[in-house]
């Protein structure tokens, strides 16, 4: 143990690492250069008439793709051990050579190389990719990332009786900034690896989006082929929700601990073993693309189709499960913190406002999210051991047989919950920042504390509203109307706090006001669209068209895409201590929140007009092209709104003018800690002696430091 | 640019910079997290159950398979003991007896190897596969039920296979539990692991106490042939 650990710590190991690294890179460079070669070259001097013999260039292009290929390999090799360390390039490969990304991305292709490096010795000639042998690779190669990336060595310390210290601070003879690129256990680097992570798989969603987009502008096939369309919106599905459950993730892990005057989470090695599992979940929702023919299935993964179609699917729905792996395992972490980890007089309903939402979706997360795995696990079960849960075929007579329906039940017991999931922080946001922006209290503190988990409890009544129409029981129908209407009274008392908190107060308009102003309206749009969904009659005719998706995406904008730009902008100056450029802020607003009504009243207009959602062309007689055009146009806007979020965020966090302290004058303890924040949030202690929305109130104060005895 | 300042003095290493929380407090959240994590398990298991319930059904009502009672029983009743043994064993740390701690935890790992042995090799019928295709004998009286059984296959490997997997965790945390108690790492005051080993080994054992009825007992039995 003792010596692995050494090892891989030598400059050696570093090497090999870097070796590996510049293989794997030299190997695509070369494979672009081949069909470059093959495309362009070759038939380019044949039309030029040039005629060379035999294989002669041919062999001219191997030998100069190996000798690039060596090049890069040795110059990586040698970097490693600090060779070319003048140089950007030898800098480059010694430091990726030092990340857990690097090491658990190598990691995770070596122990699928070797699951199926073996599955070809049992196997022998008829080798093929089959449903058994990819998801055993897919599941190894989730343990050899952790096991490489470093996330599990203390755990397995522990089992062999050794004692480990937490470690605080950059890794031993690294620069601090390498902190964010390796296993750090300080909630306040792991919410920023979220949120990077979080904003890098929104823009990989978000290009899919754009080109399926483009192909709905108009009637008939232009981009792309009508299996990789069905590939591009399954993938944009479950990768957006992939990047909203990061982004939760980065609000949660910043916040909740200072938010409450911790020093950190309670359990700092689960965290970080949360986020970087979702890293190679990720990673295997991103390969289902390219393995067989992509997947097709949507992101809900149905039966039948999900039982017998792509090996593709069987990625998807592994990097899904580990994704909720995670997802458990952080939401856990949050209610511990928050139960055991409080300041002394931070009761309960002293909190501030967003730790209330993210215990709420943590309740969810970490129940509901159990049986959505069920549900994955017995596709995965069904293809790879024959286990027919959902295979209705025959067996003998007596024999019950499996049922598609089961999917959707357990499914939608998660899935449905699950959205509150990804609202109810962003709702925590709009509610945290209201009152900083109107310098009032927060309107009905209780009230808004307890619809949070009104949201969450009432959320668990409701999923067979998204089987209506699917031959579930008719006498189900109604009660599953009424519960769901029954939602709208928690969402009720939200959006009358907000009015209640902007009413009469000192309203000033910065960037994360507009946004939060923004969210209010995009998800009033989404809530008034819920409810028309919810009655039988009317869902009958919207099931499976565009409303449907103009629904849901005004809830997810309105409830998290809009708070988390706003979470962004209003807490850059505290992450940072540097301010965003104000008018790039206004202009991004300005594009997002008149593009997104577009879009999302666009989606809804065509819906009513017979256009079906997860359909790769349409009838030019259903009279939509003109608003399928609007909807391309208000995309494109939209992501261009957020390019320019990117490029003020980026641009002023290494050179804009340092912010004040505590810039929106919030009582909040994050702001009242300094900036940036210690590795321990606080210098000395803190203590809770008043509420935390008293603005405006005189010699209100809401938390003080304890003096240190000996002060 | 850096999100958190760094300490470089000493002055972070007095006690309002706590690095480790203080035992008593690390216990709490010890105990919370792994309550919470045994509550978040009942979905998984409650998944299964429903889909159990959901499934083995006919026109005439609930039904299951017919399976060999006998082992079923005495595996149950095993699993069950060994419960008695693990309780033994918490006692005993508390106690200070390394030693009784010991031959307890042993006994526990014994009878849940039982167990588990009994449900791959009897109930899941290996056994019989082994002895078929080598002997050409025929041990026990009900052909046992196979993955491609329709719904009974499905659920019962799928619940007896996730339970089974819950098992294999115990055993192994039990013999983590044993190789650290030999170095001492557990006192009358300090045993966290040995608590957690024993919370999450009756939880399993629970958790059976609802898939036994479930597979071996509600429901009209069916016999068929494949
Ligand atoms: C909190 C914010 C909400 C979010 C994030 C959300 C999200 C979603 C999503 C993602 C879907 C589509 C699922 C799919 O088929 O892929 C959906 C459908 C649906 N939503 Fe919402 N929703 C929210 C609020 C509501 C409310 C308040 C109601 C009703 C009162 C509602 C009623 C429905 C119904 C009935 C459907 C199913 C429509 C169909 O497929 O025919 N939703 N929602
Ligand atoms: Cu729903």
């Amino acid at each position: 143990m003792k010596a692995i650990l050494t090892f891989t710590r030598s400059r050696f190991a570093r090497a090999l690492v870097a070796g590996a690294l510049g293989l794997i890179v030299a190997a695509i460079l070369v494979a672009i250069l081949n069909s470059a070669h093959t495309t362009w070259v070759t038939p380019g001097l044949e039309a030029l008439g040039v005629q060379l013999p035999g294989q002669l260039l041919d062999l001219a292009f191997w030998a100069v793709a190996i000798l690039i290929l060596l090049a890069i390999v040795v110059t990586a090799f040698l970097s490693g051990f600090g060779m070319f360390h003048s140089r950007r390039m030898g800098r480059f490969w010694y430091y990726a050579a030092g990340t857990a990304l690097v090491w658990g991305v190598l990691g995770q292709a070596l122990t699928v190389a070797i699951v199926l490096f073996i599955s070809y010795l049992t196997m022998g000639s008829d080798f093929r990719l089959t449903d058994g042998n990819v998801a055993l690779a897919a599941i190894f190669s989730v343990i050899g990332f952790l096991l490489f990336s470093g996330v599990l060595t203390d755990w397995i310390q522990w089992i062999f009786g050794h004692k480990t210290e937490l470690h605080h601070g950059a890794p031993e003879g690294e620069p601090e900034w390498m902190r964010y690129f390796s296993v750090d256990v300080n909630h306040k680097v792991i919410g920023i690896q979220y949120a990077v992570t979080s904003v890098l798989v929104l823009l990989v969603g978000g290009t899919l989006a754009i080109v399926f987009r483009l192909e709905l502008s108009a009637p008939g096939m232009q981009l792309i082929t009508e299996n990789t369309y069905n590939t591009f919106f399954s993938a944009h599905g479950i990768i957006m929700i992939a990047s909203i459950l990061l982004g939760v993730g980065a609000m949660v892990n910043y916040l909740v601990p200072v938010m409450i005057g911790a020093s950190d989470m309670a359990f700092p090695r689960l965290n970080a073993f949360s986020f970087w599992v979702s890293i190679p979940a990720a990673l295997l929702i991103v390969s289902a693309m390219f393995v067989d023919t992509g997947f097709d299935t949507g992101w809900v993964g149905y039966p039948p189709l999900s039982t017998v179609g792509s090996l593709g699917i069987i990625l998807f729905l592994l990097g899904f499960y580990f994704n909720g792996f995670a997802s458990i395992a952080s939401a856990i972490n949050v209610l511990v913190t928050v139960g055991v980890m409080r300041a002394k007089g931070m009761a309960l309903f002293r909190m501030p406002i967003f730790v209330w939402t993210a215990i709420s979706a943590s309740i969810i997360q970490f129940t509901a999210t159990q049986t959505v795995g069920v549900a994955l696990t017995m596709v995965v079960a069904q293809r790879a051991l024959g286990l027919g849960f959902f295979d209705p075929t025959p067996v003998a007579a007596g024999v019950p047989v499996g049922q598609p329906l089961l999917y959707q039940q357990l499914f939608w017991f998660y899935s449905h919950p699950v959205v509150y999931v990804f609202v109810l922080p962003g709702l925590g946001v709009i509610s945290e920042l209201l009152p900083v922006f109107s310098r009032k209290p927060l309107f009905g503190y209780k009230w808004v504390a307890l619809s949070s988990l009104g949201i969450a409890l009432v959320g668990f009544l409701v999923w067979a509203h998204h089987m209506f129409v699917s031959g579930m029981d008719d006498s189900l129908r109604i009660p599953f109307m009424i519960s769901t209407m029954f939602v709208g009274i928690p969402t009720g008392v939200k959006f009358f706090s907000w009015l209640g908190t902007l009413w009469g107060g000192k309203i000033i308009y910065p960037t994360p006001m507009l946004f939060v102003l923004g969210a209010i309206s995009v998800f009033l749009i989404g809530g008034l669209t819920g409810p028309i969904l919810a009655t039988v009659p009317t869902d009958m005719h919207l099931h499976d068209s565009y409303w449907v998706v103009g629904h849901f995406h005004a809830t997810m904008f309105g409830g998290f895409i809009f708070p988390f730009f706003a979470a962004l902008y209003y807490w850059f100056p505290k992450i940072t201590g540097r301010m965003y450029n104000e008018r790039l802020g206004k202009l991004h607003f300005w594009l997002m929140v008149p593009g997104f009504w577009v879009m999302s009243l666009g989606q809804m207009r065509i819906g009513l007009m017979g256009m079906r959602r997860r359909i790769a062309n349409y009838d030019p007689a259903l009279g939509v092209e003109g608003t399928q055009i609007l909807i391309t146009i208000a995309a494109l806007v939209i992501a261009w709104s957020v390019l320019i979020m990117l490029y003020n965020l980026v641009s002023s966090a290494r050179s804009a003018e340092l912010a004040p302290e505590n810039p929106w004058e919030s009582r909040s303890p994050e702001w009242v800690a300094p900036t940036p924040l210690p590795e321990f949030n606080f210098d000395r202690p803190i203590e809770v002696v008043g509420d935390p929305y008293d603005y405006g109130l005189a010699d209100s104060k809401y938390i003080q430091t304890i003096p240190a005895a000996g002060d | 640019m850096s999100a958190v300042t760094t300490h470089h003095d000493d002055h972070a290493h007095d006690d309002t910079h706590a690095h480790e929380l203080p035992y008593g407090q690390q216990l709490r959240a010890n105990r919370l997290g792994l309550w919470l994590f045994l509550f978040s398990e009942v979905f998984l298991f409650v998944g299964l159950f429903a889909a159990r319930f959901y499934l083995w059904r006919d026109a005439s009502g609930v039904v299951r398979p017919e399976l060999d009672q006998v082992a079923g029983l005495i595996a149950t009743s095993v699993l069950l003991i060994s419960s008695y043994f693990m309780v033994r064993a918490e006692v005993a740390v508390q106690h200070g007896e390394q030693k009784k701690m010991h031959n307890s935890l042993i006994m526990t790992f014994v009878m849940g190897s039982l167990f588990l042995l009994s449900v791959i090799f009897i109930e899941w019928g290996v056994l019989d596969l082994i002895l078929d295709n080598m002997f050409g004998v025929t041990l026990f009286a009900h052909e046992a039920i196979k993955p491609g059984d329709g719904a009974f296959g499905a659920v019962f490997y799928g619940m007896t296979g996730m339970h089974a997997l819950h098992v294999i965790s115990g055993l192994v945390l039990i013999l983590i539990i044993l190789a650290n108690g030999h170095k001492g790492a557990f006192t009358e005051e300090r045993h966290w692991g040995v608590e957690a080993c024993a919370v999450y080994w009756h939880y399993v054992d629970v958790v059976w106490i609802f898939f036994y009825p479930a597979l071996y007992l509600i429901g009209t039995a069916v016999t068929y042939h494949t």
